[in-house]
């Protein structure tokens, strides 16, 4: 059996990546899919200590981040769309109207 | 178990304001030219909403398997939220002008919202806070963007998304990580494991990402960088909304998750949370004095507030718990009074936003300037008026606790602050007016101010009011 | 039963809605009628509340009367704790008993007098207010509270005494006799401020009761104690007009006529009388204070009376009447004689008040004309008034049986009976002083030839002014009446009434024997002299001032002196104020306010901006350094937690 640590070094992992992402991309909606893949990888651990722990709480937890995640990326593309229609691009750091 | 009736009305005030905002749902598609009504639908549902809470009050107690409390501390919030949604309302005058068909959205969404707050305020488990939480804040995304048309808007909006979820990503992984290593996400369960939880470096991170989640919402330095743009760019009611709703259901949670079974005890933790107080009230009023634009000097004050506010927890004692319950009432109404005043200075979106354009303000407009220099003068903390006796009572738990370093370095930052606060009532008071518009106040506003302006007087000469009741969540 | 006591709150509570609703709304309000009814009817409101309080007090067994209601917490650091509470007890009730009821009257009065004044509702909103602060003075159950009120009766002073901004008054505005009368008061203010600090610093309280109980077993000339009564009894001097505070109170006769009678005659005035009397306990205990009240009240007597004997405004004179009659009521409490300082504080108020608004009925009806000179036969224009003002000088000048007498007699009897001949000796002088005074202005304004302008056509004021005046006439005439002494056959309810509060002070005085052959022997005496003093006026002025213009040219050094007021105004601009003035500008401001503070705190505000303006900068407004500078708080924060 594959122990618990090499669940969570991957979930770790997994969000360092969409971190990373979040940092250096700068296309608004890959942003967005960087904080999905965070929020995945959070998922991932609950599901791992849920497990482990035998548990159902966490599996539980999960279900509730996917639908808020849904429902964020819902409402965040409607954002992304209706900047789009007034700006005409997505490169966040063109995005800085307000400031100082 | 299946739950009973009782524990329907225990959350009676959240039941019925989500019901009275889904009932706004129907009636805009139903009735097409009904937008008057919306915002009186709303504020009586609030005020019934009100009315639970009171009756709650007295029974504090646990429902739904242990996942919500309610009554005491749970009513007290849900009591504060109900306000602040009543005066919010009342003040969105500019609302029409900006979006004239989507009125009963935006009232929807404002109701929403205070659920959310209600929730995150009577959460007992780490499921439910973080649920309120997000509700509230997918309300405030959509509302910060509400005057789609203008592309600060449209910016401050997807700023606050990307920012508010990246932070979302860290709370939830605190939650992770707590469930992980106590097996269990109910308050009261974790509780009971301190202190020797404490020793596993697993969940010393957990709770510090949880920290650092609320600590997104609550604008402490360094996670307050969206604070000054998104203020910006919303719509001024709408800011106000998150300046004082926003902030105090998120210092609820705070106090739930931190200082309720804590106590916050771990000297590590503590230690961390003073520096971000120092950083905050430092970062909050420095920069407030380099604005120009009076909602970002809002902001700032904001952030600074936050840092006050947090004072209180760390001194860890029942005073200081006290002291955040009853500045959070003082700050919520004075900011929500102070950007209702903004929001009819502004009449149009974006425009008369500027210190400059507050020159003269007590000539043409008496009773705003009025009005504007109570609020400033509370958010200075000068008697006879609240922020005083807030700001009192934060600074004395410190005090007690032995942390008057963290005392000196408040008042101090307290007097920069005083130079932007003043600076607004100089040019109220005694520049030559620019332009001699009258502005024309609706009777709902000048409810919600008049009944701002005195309760932050009324608190100020008579605190007992208020601090009697706050006094009785924390006898441990 | 329902007890009254505990609806104590709202005698002050109706003038500050009062108040509240002239102040904020006045503006809107046109209709005169309604603000007048406003704001009369909150004072008459309270006063009608005090006597219910009062008659269930007088059925209550003497040591059940004492009571403390506490309205609400207000301060509370540290070990002290102050309460907003009240304290009822004989004394206050009385106090509130006068405030309201001659308050009420003038209120009446005022309703006409100030009729037509484009300031009406401020005039009436700024009246409730020092109505509202005054009751928090002698309702106060500590002093911290009493010196709010006290404050606070001085702000309403100040705005009342310059009512009238855009007038002149005495070769300048009426605003700089309204900074007069705050800035003399701010000495006193900061003896009463110390006097405070002391007390809490000794007895860890300020709570009236709390602090007389443990200043009580001290033992008599205590420094500390001494030091305590004579910085309170600076206070008093300041409020109450006394040597060398007293400039003031002459200069705060620019404010219209009714506020002259409520504030500076009958009720703030005398805040400093009821202070002493309210620290009896502690004052008795300090034998060096005791002195020295007695001495400066007996000397403002005698000082004050010799001035008003030439002077010719016919508010001045009245001031400085008051001040003569303030200095008698030091002179009771120096002695000891508490109850009897209250008593002539209770009986002067009556009087005084009448007298004032006789002078402001005469004003009124000559359009504003001040000067007695100009005046004259007024008698057959003004009945009543002439009526009612006669009553008041008999009061005054002590012929009995009117109100004035019996306080008055009682004060020079204890005078005498402490001891001291010389006391007495100069509070006859200034009795008969007074007598001559008084009927000097009597003789001048209602008597002889009629002076005034042909084309002034005086005539009888409304009777919203002239029903207060015969109210106030009935009480200067029977007022005294409570207090006759027992000597004479009476039971001296007053002083009875009040024997629970001075207690302790009596306890420590020497028993006067009633030596009945003496007292009336003295009061033969003192009698005698005021009528004598009556005599010589009328004889003086009845005809005409032939005799008296050859007596002041005879004596013109001393008139002058007389008449120029002892040039204590003018000793104290060249001695005290133009050298602090000279050096503040010269040093304090020009050096070192200029040059070095404000430079100092210029050059951190300038700095501190300038780094807010560089710092800003952090604030790109690109969401990536957001997130950026987010991910550096964090890595921060764990890297402190893993070392």
């Amino acid at each position: 059996m594959i122990p618990i640590q090499y669940y969570l070094l991957f979930a770790g992992f997994l969000f360092s990546v969409g971190l990373v992402g979040v940092l250096i991309r700068r296309n608004a909606i890959v942003v967005f899919m960087c904080i999905e893949i965070m929020l995945n990888s959070v998922n991932l651990t609950f599901v791992t200590f849920s497990a482990y722990l035998g548990d159902a709480t966490g599996q539980i937890v999960v279900f509730f981040v996917m639908t808020v995640a849904a429902a964020e990326a819902a409402v965040g593309l409607a954002i992304i769309i209706s900047l789009f229609r007034n700006k005409q691009t997505l490169n966040i750091n063109e995005i800085n109207l307000l400031k100082w | 178990m299946i739950p009973t009736l009782q524990d329907y009305l225990n959350i009676a005030p959240i039941l019925v304001v989500s019901s009275v905002a889904l009932l706004e749902v129907v009636i805009k598609i139903l009735f097409k030219n009904s937008k008057k009504w919306f915002s009186y639908i709303s504020i009586s549902g609030l005020l019934v909403a009100i009315y639970f809470a009171v009756y709650n009050f007295g029974a504090i107690s646990l429902s739904f398997n242990d996942m919500l409390f309610s009554g005491g501390f749970a009513s007290f919030f849900e009591i504060l939220f109900c306000i602040i949604g009543i005066l919010t309302i009342l003040q969105s005058e500019s609302v029409n002008k900006i979006d004239e068909f989507n009125t009963a959205e935006y009232q929807i969404l404002i109701l929403f919202s205070i659920v959310g707050m209600m929730i995150m305020g009577s959460g007992a488990d780490l499921i439910t806070i973080f649920l309120g939480l997000e509700l509230m804040s997918i309300c405030f995304y959509i509302l910060a963007g509400f005057a789609r048309k203008h592309v600060a808007a449209n910016e401050a909006s997807l700023k606050y998304f990307l920012l508010g979820a990246f932070a979302t990503g860290f709370l939830l992984y605190g939650i992770a990580l707590i469930y992980g290593t106590t097996g269990t996400t109910n308050i009261l369960a974790i509780a009971r494991q301190y202190p020797m939880i404490f020793s596993i470096p697993l969940h010393v991170i957990g709770f510090i990402l949880l920290l650092i989640g609320f600590a997104f919402k609550v604008a402490l330095v360094p996670f307050h960088m969206w604070v000054p743009d998104v203020y910006e760019g919303s719509m001024t009611n709408v800011t106000g909304l998150m300046a004082s709703g926003g902030k105090a259901s998120a210092f609820a949670a705070f106090l739930l998750t931190f200082s309720i079974p804590l106590g916050v005890k771990n000297m590590e933790l503590i230690q961390i949370i003073s520096w971000l107080a120092v950083a905050t009230m430092f970062v909050g009023n420095i920069f407030g004095l380099a604005q120009r634009n009076i909602k970002r000097m809002l902001g700032y004050s904001s952030i600074a507030h936050a840092g006050y506010l947090l004072v209180g927890l760390v001194s860890s004692n029942s005073l200081g718990n006290q002291g955040i319950l009853f500045y959070l009432v003082i700050y919520s109404v004075t900011t929500i009074c102070a950007f209702g005043v903004v929001s009819f200075v502004e009449d149009e979106y974006g425009k008369n936003l500027n210190i400059e354009d507050y020159s003269g303000l007590s000539v043409s407009n008496p009773f705003l300037a009025a009005v504007m220099s109570l609020c400033m003068f509370s958010l200075i903390g000068i008697p006879p008026l609240a922020g005083f006796v807030g700001k009192y009572y934060l600074f004395a738990s410190a005090v007690q606790s032995n942390l008057i370093w963290i005392v000196v370095i408040g008042i101090l930052t307290s007097i920069i602050s005083l130079y932007y606060y003043l600076r607004i009532i100089v040019f109220m008071y005694f520049k030559e007016p620019k332009t001699e518009n009258k502005i024309i106040l609706s009777t709902e506003s000048k409810i919600s101010l008049i009944f701002s302006s005195v309760l932050i007087l009324l608190l100020g000469i008579y605190p007992s009011l208020l601090l009697s009741v706050v006094e009785k969540f924390f006898k441990l | 039963m329902v007890s009254m006591y505990q609806f104590i709150g709202l005698i002050p509570l109706f003038p500050l809605i009062g108040f509240l609703i002239n102040g904020l709304l006045g503006s809107k309000i046109k209709s005169e009628k309604i603000i007048g009814s406003i704001s009369v009817l909150a004072v008459s409101l309270s006063f009608l509340v005090s006597t219910f309080i009062f008659f269930e007090m007088i059925n209550l067994p003497t040591e059940e009367r004492l009571k403390i209601v506490t309205l609400f917490s207000w301060i509370n650091v540290g070990s002290i704790n102050v309460d907003i509470s009240y304290q009822i007890d004989q004394l206050s009730i009385l106090m509130t008993l006068i405030i309201t009821g001659v308050g009420s009257l003038i209120h009446i009065y005022a309703t006409g007098y100030m009729h037509g004044d484009s300031g009406y509702w401020r005039f009436f909103a700024y009246l409730n207010l020092f109505i509202f602060t005054m009751l928090n003075l002698v309702l106060a159950d500590n002093f911290l509270l009493m010196f709010l009120g006290w404050e606070g009766v001085g702000l309403c002073s100040y705005l009342l005494i310059g009512f009238w901004y855009d007038r002149d008054f005495e070769n300048s505005t009426t605003s700089v006799a309204a900074k007069k009368a705050f800035i003399v008061n701010r000495i006193g203010d900061f003896g009463f401020l110390i006097a405070m600090f002391l007390i809490v610093q000794e007895f860890g309280s300020l709570q009236f009761l709390s602090v007389f109980s443990q200043a009580s077993v001290i033992p008599s000339g205590d420094k500390i104690l001494t030091a305590i009564t004579l910085l309170l009894f600076l206070g008093a001097t300041g409020k109450s007009a006394q040597i060398p505070l007293f400039v003031w109170l002459p200069d705060a006769m620019a404010g219209p006529t009714p506020v002259s009678a409520l504030i500076h005659a009958a009720t703030m005035v005398t805040a400093g009388v009821y202070l002493l009397a309210r620290s009896s306990t502690m004052f008795i205990l300090a034998p060096i204070t005791m002195d020295v009240v007695a001495v400066i009240g007996i000397c403002t007597a005698v000082f004050a009376g010799t001035i008003a004997l030439v002077q010719n405004d016919i508010k001045k004179i009245l001031a400085y009447s008051t001040l003569s009659q303030l200095g008698f009521m030091f002179l009771a409490c120096g002695v000891g004689a508490f109850s009897v300082g209250v008593f002539h504080l209770m009986t002067h108020a009556f009087f005084k008040a009448l007298l004032f608004l006789g002078a402001g009925a005469i004003i009124h009806s000559l359009h504003h004309e001040q000067n007695i000179q100009k005046m004259g036969g007024l008698k057959k224009y003004l009945p009543k008034t002439a009526a009612t003002f006669f009553i008041a000088a008999f009061a005054i000048s002590g012929i009995p049986p009117l109100s004035g007498f019996f306080s008055k007699d009682e004060i020079l009897w204890k005078a005498f009976s402490s001891g001291s001949i010389w006391l007495w000796l100069f509070g006859i002088i200034g009795a008969c002083l007074t007598a001559f005074y008084i009927f000097r202005l009597v003789t001048l304004v209602f008597n002889g030839e009629e002076r005034f302008d042909e084309d002034l056509h005086p005539k009888e004021v409304p009777s919203a002014m002239t029903i207060p005046l015969i109210i106030l006439a009935v009480l200067s005439a029977i007022g005294g009446l409570i207090g006759i002494p027992h000597f004479l056959g009476g039971s001296n309810k007053f002083e009875e009434f009040l024997e629970p509060i001075f207690k302790r002070a009596n306890y420590q005085l020497p028993i006067a024997h009633d030596e009945i052959f003496m007292e009336y022997l003295l009061m033969s005496i003192s009698v005698a002299l005021a009528v004598g003093g009556i005599l010589f006026a009328r004889h003086l002025y009845l005809k005409d001032n032939s005799i008296a213009e050859k007596i002041s040219k005879k004596y013109n050094y001393g008139y002058k002196l007389l008449f120029n007021k002892y040039f204590v105004d003018e000793f104290y601009d060249k001695v005290v104020v133009n050298p602090i003035k000279n050096f503040s500008d010269s040093v304090l401001w020009k050096k070192l306010d200029v040059k070095i503070i404000d430079e100092f705190i210029n050059a951190s505000g300038r700095i501190t901006e300038y780094l807010s303006s560089l710092f800003v900068k952090i604030q790109t407004g690109v969401t990536d350094t957001y997130v950026l500078i987010f991910v550096m708080g964090v890595v921060l924060i764990l890297l402190r937690m893993i070392i």
